[in-house]
């Protein structure tokens, strides 16, 4: 059985019909890859699954219960943590009380704090200060790491390398690929050749619908395909 | 363009409305019914004016019944030290619209910049400074008690229009043409000729990016209109408009004071009168406007009555006592805003219409 | 020389500057320490009428126009309770006298607590996010409160009986100073202590710091923001009710126009402090009280544009107000 199912998802933000039709599963393990053009409604598959916006109709089904409609808090409280395009950094308050939200109770292992500054070692450093005064690199690992400092079952994570210099999308890589071994990752991307490296399942979004869906393997072979979905000029 | 015949209703009762209170003199005779119809005539223009702001760009203002007193004021303040004439009236007018313009714009462009939802309480904020000065200013506004003056001479009740054979005034229909029809004329026509404006105005291009900010700020914004500038342009339009009024009803009623022309019961009557009628129509002023003036002179009537029946119950007769009418209409007013927000000419509009 | 000022508390200090600038003005000293206890009082009272509604925005973007029913609720039933318990009041004993006011502040508690509650989920719940319905809604609800407020307690002006242990002055010298007020003030203190001691270091004060500035992102964390913000909402409302049955006894004589008169300087408040901060609103708070007295005693006739003129001439400094919540 697939971790997330979406079945023939539709959403209407206000008068705009924003999705049509986004039926695909997520496997349980790895990386799975959303790709799709700008406004192709990738953003807002991962905000619907999230319960910030409300498909109607279609449902999403996770581990096999239909969250359609559920209140967000409690989605998340299902083991789902989402990293969203704008990072959600709350500026005003310390790293360290960022990471004190992300738990469920306000306390953490001292072990699993080890776990995420293994992965992104400079949050230690920026631990007392002020959220809004890191770097735009630091800000996308508080906001990763907020996902992972405790043990989820999918992190929802999106366009994480826009605005990032390649060598922070060099080490964001990396903590994916370490990430993904222990949680499912739903991964939304524009920068196909960060994605690729990543990715062992994808689904491409077009004009609010899936328009094609398999393995990364084979989507990578097959450049005509890319070209016509993705218009890639690089 | 194909109307469904909601809308088609709607515009005939609007019709109807403006008809009868075009032969108003000749249908109502007594003086009461004379001062009803005249008194719809200049909430509808208030009214108006005031969903050209609310229903159009979106905004609230609590400051409307301040730019209607700024021109009641501004004549009944000249045409006391000038006495009657049409100077003083013509100089009050545009003594009261140009405060207006001027307060308006600095308001729009002091609040409307940052967050809109700063200009509802400003514009509160304001208003009720002007009712303390014009209550504190007495020397010039009267204070509390207001001015009495007389209004120019055409509208005095012994004025002859036209006269018969022996120079008594001559009648038509039973109604003698005197100078309390004149006064009835000069409302009417200076609403109609407003509220035409209006409906030009919204039929313009200006309603038609005012429609696409209301639609989609964001998206209004993306394609260049300056929504700041809009909305501050339509606030400063829309109490120029309320000024004129103000004006229009100091001529008629021969007093201004804070009671009749500042006083926030009145902001509260114009908010209900839109949301009744239903906002961002220009219709749905209309068919407020008749019915609340309408249910001020008559329903009171009836709440005395209702009052001294419950007499017995504990606090009922308290609650329908006449002066706490608003308590019910407040109850109305929220229960129209849930379920009915799109108010009486809104909803019909729909009636009929494919989607 | 705007690091330094930074440093020293930056516009924190715009109350002591106004206070100096105000004692070169008075010149004597006796009038300007009456005036500045008047003021800090009154800042105090209108800072416990504003907090709610600064925060209740700040949060959910809810503008409640209906705020200041709960200031005239407050203010009326701790009249009530206080001229029910005249017996207490007299009494020589400041026990029983602490007792009568405990009994009329918890009671406009309460009911705020009540009132909000029912606020919440009956007026503000289905209008959520729709700013113009909101206003009007709010507006509809303040005029039915202020209706029956007169409906029961009938327009005529009503005496406050104040507890015996907080009348008459401290003399010190030529100076003196009202009790009430210096209680006033000390009891918007404990409050202020209080709300940024929750807000700061408790779990409970991270969560609404949090939601002030991303509500949707604490959603996504797991937490319900908006059954959060219905406890902040019913504080809120206690705390208006508290502040306005603080006033009632500082007036000694109000009227239901108490809360439309409190309703504006509690809007221009949260404006000049900048919406959803309790900071913010403090400053605010202290600023209108100083200069409403200030301008009071030095231009009688300016004293009620007063705040106006203030608000405008920080909105054109600071657009957003002086201290607003990160957003």
């Amino acid at each position: 059985m697939s971790l997330l199912s979406l079945n023939a998802m539709k959403t209407d933000i206000e008068q705009y019909h924003v999705l049509h039709d986004v039926t695909f599963d997520v496997p349980e393990g790895g990386v799975f890859v959303l790709l799709g053009r700008n406004g192709a409604g990738k953003s807002t598959t991962l905000r619907s699954i999230m319960g910030l916006w409300s498909p109607s109709p279609g449902s999403v089904t996770f581990r096999g219960k239909d969250i359609t409609g559920m209140h967000t808090a409690d989605i998340a409280r299902l083991g789902i943590a989402y990293v969203p395009e704008n990072m959600g950094i709350f500026g005003g308050l310390t790293v360290e009380e960022n990471m004190i939200l992300a738990t469920q109770n306000g306390s953490f292992s001292k072990s699993r704090l080890e776990f995420v500054y293994g992965i992104f070692p400079a949050l230690e450093r920026f631990w007392d200060k002020p959220a809004g005064s890191l770097s735009g690199g630091q800000k996308q690992m508080l906001s990763v790491a907020r996902a992972i400092i405790e043990k989820r079952e999918l992190i929802l994570i999106d366009e994480p390398t826009k605005g990032l210099a390649p060598s922070i999308v060099d080490a964001m890589a990396g903590a994916f690929a370490e990430i993904s071994a222990e949680t499912t990752i739903l991964l939304v991307e524009q920068n196909f050749h960060f994605a690729r490296r990543l990715g062992r399942e994808m689904a491409v979004i077009d004009d609010g619908r899936v328009v094609h869906r398999g393995s990364m393997e084979a989507f990578v072979a097959d450049t005509e395909l890319q070209d016509r979905l993705l218009s890639l000029s690089a | 363009m194909k109307q469904s015949y909601g809308t088609l209703g709607v515009k005939l009762a609007v019709l109807a409305i403006w008809a009868a209170l075009l032969f108003g003199p000749f249908l109502f005779q007594d003086v009461r019914s004379i001062q009803v119809a005249a008194r719809i005539c200049i909430f509808i223009v208030l009214v108006a004016s005031y969903d050209l702001l609310i229903g159009y760009t979106g905004i609230v203002s609590f400051a409307h019944t301040m730019f209607f007193g700024f021109g009641a004021y501004g004549a009944a303040i000249l045409l006391k030290q000038m006495g009657p004439g049409w100077t003083p009236v013509l100089l009050g007018a545009g003594a009261g619209a140009a405060l207006s313009l001027v307060i308006a714009a600095g308001i729009g462009l002091l609040s409307l910049r940052v967050k809109a939802i700063f200009f509802a309480m400003i514009t509160l904020a304001a208003a009720s400074v002007a009712l303390v000065l014009a209550s504190q200013l007495s020397h010039l506004t009267g204070g509390e008690d207001g001015i009495t003056y007389r209004a120019p001479d055409l509208f005095k009740p012994a004025t002859k229009l036209l006269t018969d054979g022996d120079g008594k005034v001559l009648k038509l229909w039973g109604v003698s043409l005197n100078g309390k029809v004149a006064a009835y004329y000069f409302v009417f026509l200076s609403c109609a000729a407003l509220f035409w404006l209006m409906l030009r105005l919204v039929g313009s291009p200006l309603g038609t990016v005012l429609k696409a900010i209301r639609e989609n700020e964001a998206r209004a914004e993306a394609i260049g209109y300056r929504v700041v500038a809009y909305r501050t342009f339509v606030f400063c339009i829309s109490a120029v408009i309320a000024s004129l009024a103000g004006t229009v009803y100091a001529v008629w009623l021969k007093y201004t004071g804070p009671e009749t022309a500042l006083s926030f019961d009145i902001m509260i009557d114009i908010l209900l009168m839109v949301v009744i009628g239903g906002m961002g129509t220009m219709f749905g002023p209309v068919i407020g406007a008749v019915l609340l003036v309408l249910a001020q002179y008559y329903l009171r009537d009836l709440m005395g009555a209702a009052s001294e029946a419950v007499s017995a119950i504990p606090l009922l007769p308290e609650l329908l006592n006449p002066d706490r009418w608003l308590f019910w209409l407040g109850i109305l007013f929220i229960l129209l805003v849930y379920f009915f927000p799109k108010g009486i000419a809104g909803t019909a509009m729909l009636k009929g219409s494919r989607t | 020389m705007n690091a330094t000022l930074e440093r020293f508390g930056g516009v924190n200090l715009l109350p002591l500057a106004v206070a100096a600038v105000a004692f070169v003005l008075i010149g004597a000293p006796s009038s300007w320490v009456t005036l500045t206890v008047a003021g800090l009082a009154m800042g105090m009272m209108v800072f416990l009428m504003a907090s709610g509604l600064s925060l209740v925005f700040g949060l959910m973007d809810v503008l409640n126009f209906g705020h200041s029913a709960f200031v005239s609720l407050g203010a009326f039933i701790a009249a009530s309770v206080l001229a029910a318990l005249g017996g207490w009041l007299g009494s020589p004993s400041v026990l029983m006298n602490v007792a009568a006011l405990a009994a009329a502040l918890g009671a406009a508690m309460l009911f705020g607590l009540l009132a909000g509650l029912f606020f919440e989920k009956v007026i503000i719940k289905p209008v959520y996010a729709d700013h113009l319905r909101q206003i009007l809604i709010t507006m509809g609800a303040l005029i039915v409160v202020e209706e029956a407020i007169l409906a029961i307690w009938g327009g005529t002006p009503i005496t406050v009986p104040r507890p015996a242990f907080l009348e008459g002055a401290w003399i010190i010298g030529d100076v003196s100073i009202e009790i009430y007020r210096a209680f006033a003030f000390a009891l918007g203190l404990i409050v202020f202590g209080g709300l940024y001691w929750v807000l700061n270091r408790t779990r409970l004060g991270l969560l609404i710091r949090a939601g002030v500035e991303n509500r949707e992102m604490v959603e996504a964390l797991g937490f319900r923001i908006d059954r959060l913000f219905v406890g902040v909402f019913m504080l809120g409302s206690a705390l208006a009710a508290l502040g306005g049955a603080m006033w009632a006894g500082y007036q000694t004589l109000i009227t239901p126009a108490l809360g439309a008169e409190m309703m504006i300087v509690v809007f221009i408040v949260v404006i000049i402090g900048g919406l959803g901060s309790i900071e913010g609103t403090l400053l605010g708070a202290l600023m209108v009280g100083l200069v409403a007295n200030y301008v009071g005693f030095l231009a009688p006739k300016l004293s009620l544009a007063s705040n106006m003129i203030l608000m405008m001439i920080i909105l054109m400094w600071r657009p957003s107000g002086l201290r607003p919540a990160v957003k």
